[in-house]
């Protein structure tokens, strides 16, 4: 069936089968390789997406279900072209990552996360996490790094002198 | 784990959905599909057409209906978890909610869908069971109501008619000096549990215990409610032992599920300490929320 998808702000107009999850249509049809296919019946979070702006499981949802809703997946989370988000450099800098296989979805969440509670405590970063396996880091340093990323955005707007 | 093939159909309402379940036996409803995809991609399910409800938007919503509380099927679990009404009004199911799998798959996931598949483990049916919640369903062009405790008779098996859509639940509201508890054994934080218990309680001006309900879920088949232990409680002062002689007694009889996680005389040791433990939490809740009005 042919049906119409807006990632990371650029329409397509795909024909796909109804059984293709969302997931195998943004890794297969639109090359977006950033989801990816861990467990694929929603345990481990590796597909996470944003689904008009939530933190969903990829892998849970037909793509005909998709229809109209904005996706954004990590392709689309970057500021520009060779740049890094906040997040993205807070991940790299606190070693939020080994592998690398969970990090998409991890930064995902924590994006979802921040833009509806920019000051989270531990406990928060903790609980939106809870649903994404990450089998190197042992978590510590990715708790890390939502936090490290969480206060810098809440300080660039501040003036540099009342910076923590 | 690719699902069979299926058609697909987004129905813009509820009778166009029972009309199609009626014509065709292997069709399924999909609302939040976050138990019915895992179940399609391992073959587990294979539905030849899937009728997606999730954009009708009349089955969406949260409100006051006099006495009890109205959630639409295909509202959202996030919503409740969020949700300043249901906060103020079903303590129980606020505190429940958050139980319910983890935040990215209650992004999706249904009251309705949550309801509706009879999940033993769930916490959504125990919660509706517990309170005596009305479950109402679309059917051959008619509303018909069904008490939660008698919809449910077995593991993912409902009285739900075959050509039926769940459209809303009703949860009474109750007045006066409520107090809430959930709490809830499992392996790691929102998987499945392996005994959950629910209990609300309501004091009277004394402290002595004027109405109460406790239910036990993912035990059993589907949840059940400690009657007998509700008879023996009512208007005695909860104290801890009546209560947990109250609830040993409820579960003597109980046919716990046993499985590789937990085994049938865990399941009850668990129940009877959760049980316990509920209808204390429920009981300082109560009194503690009266000081705070004070």
């Amino acid at each position: 069936m042919r049906i119409n998808l807006i990632v990371n702000g650029t329409e397509s107009t795909l024909e796909v089968e109804p059984r293709t999850t969302l997931l195998d249509c943004l890794r297969e049809y639109l090359g977006l390789k950033g989801a990816h296919a861990g467990c694929e019946h929603g345990v481990c979070g590796a597909c996470t997406v944003l689904f008009d702006g939530v933190a969903v499981r990829s892998c849970l949802m037909f793509a005909p279900q998709a229809e109209g809703t904005p996706i954004t997946t990590i392709e689309g989370i970057t500021p520009g072209p060779g740049e890094l988000s906040p997040l993205q450099d807070a991940f790299c800098e606190a070693h939020g990552l080994q592998c690398g296989y969970c990090t998409p979805a991890m930064i995902l969440v924590a994006h979802a996360l921040l833009a509806g509670n920019p000051d989270p405590t531990r406990d928060d970063i903790v609980d939106a996490i809870s649903g994404n396996l990450c089998r190197c880091t042992g978590y510590a340093q990715i708790v890390e790094a939502i936090a490290l990323a969480a206060d810098r955005i809440r300080g660039s707007n501040r003036p540099s002198e009342l910076r923590s | 784990m690719k699902a069979a093939p299926f058609e697909y159909a987004r129905v813009a309402n509820v009778d166009e959905a029972c009309a199609m379940l009626a014509s065709d036996e292997s069709a399924r409803v999909i609302a939040g599909g976050q138990t019915l995809v895992p179940m399609m991609v391992m073959r587990l399910a294979r539905p030849t057409r899937l009728i997606d409800i999730n954009r009708i938007a009349e089955l969406s919503y949260i409100r006051s209906d006099g006495d009890a509380i109205s959630i639409g099927a295909t509202t959202r679990q996030c919503r409740v978890e969020r949700d300043a009404l249901i906060a103020a009004k079903l303590p129980l199911l606020a505190r429940a909610i958050s139980f319910v799998g983890h935040a990215a798959t209650r992004a999706r996931g249904t009251i309705g869908g949550s309801l509706a598949n009879a999940d033993p483990a769930a916490e959504l049916p125990l919660i509706a069971v517990t309170l005596d919640a009305i479950l109402a369903y679309r059917a051959g062009g008619r509303t018909e109501k069904i008490a939660a405790r008698d919809f449910y008779i077995g593991p993912m098996t409902t009285n739900l008619p075959s050509d039926a859509v769940l459209t809303s639940v009703q949860f009474p509201k109750w007045l006066g000096k409520v107090g809430v508890s959930f709490c809830e054994v499992n392996a790691r934080r929102s998987d499945f549990a392996f005994v959950a218990a629910a209990a609300q309680v309501e004091l009277s001006a004394d402290g002595r215990c004027n109405r109460i309900v406790i239910g036990i879920g993912a035990a059993t088949d589907f949840p059940i409610r400690l009657t007998s232990a509700e008879e023996q409680l009512k208007d005695s002062t909860l104290d801890a032992v009546t209560v947990k002689g109250a609830v040993l007694e409820a579960l003597a009889d109980i046919a716990p599920l046993s499985d590789l996680h937990a085994s049938a005389e865990y399941r009850r040791r668990v129940a009877v300490n959760l049980a316990t433990r509920a209808v204390a939490d429920a009981r300082s809740h109560a009194i503690g929320k009266n000081r705070h009005a004070n």
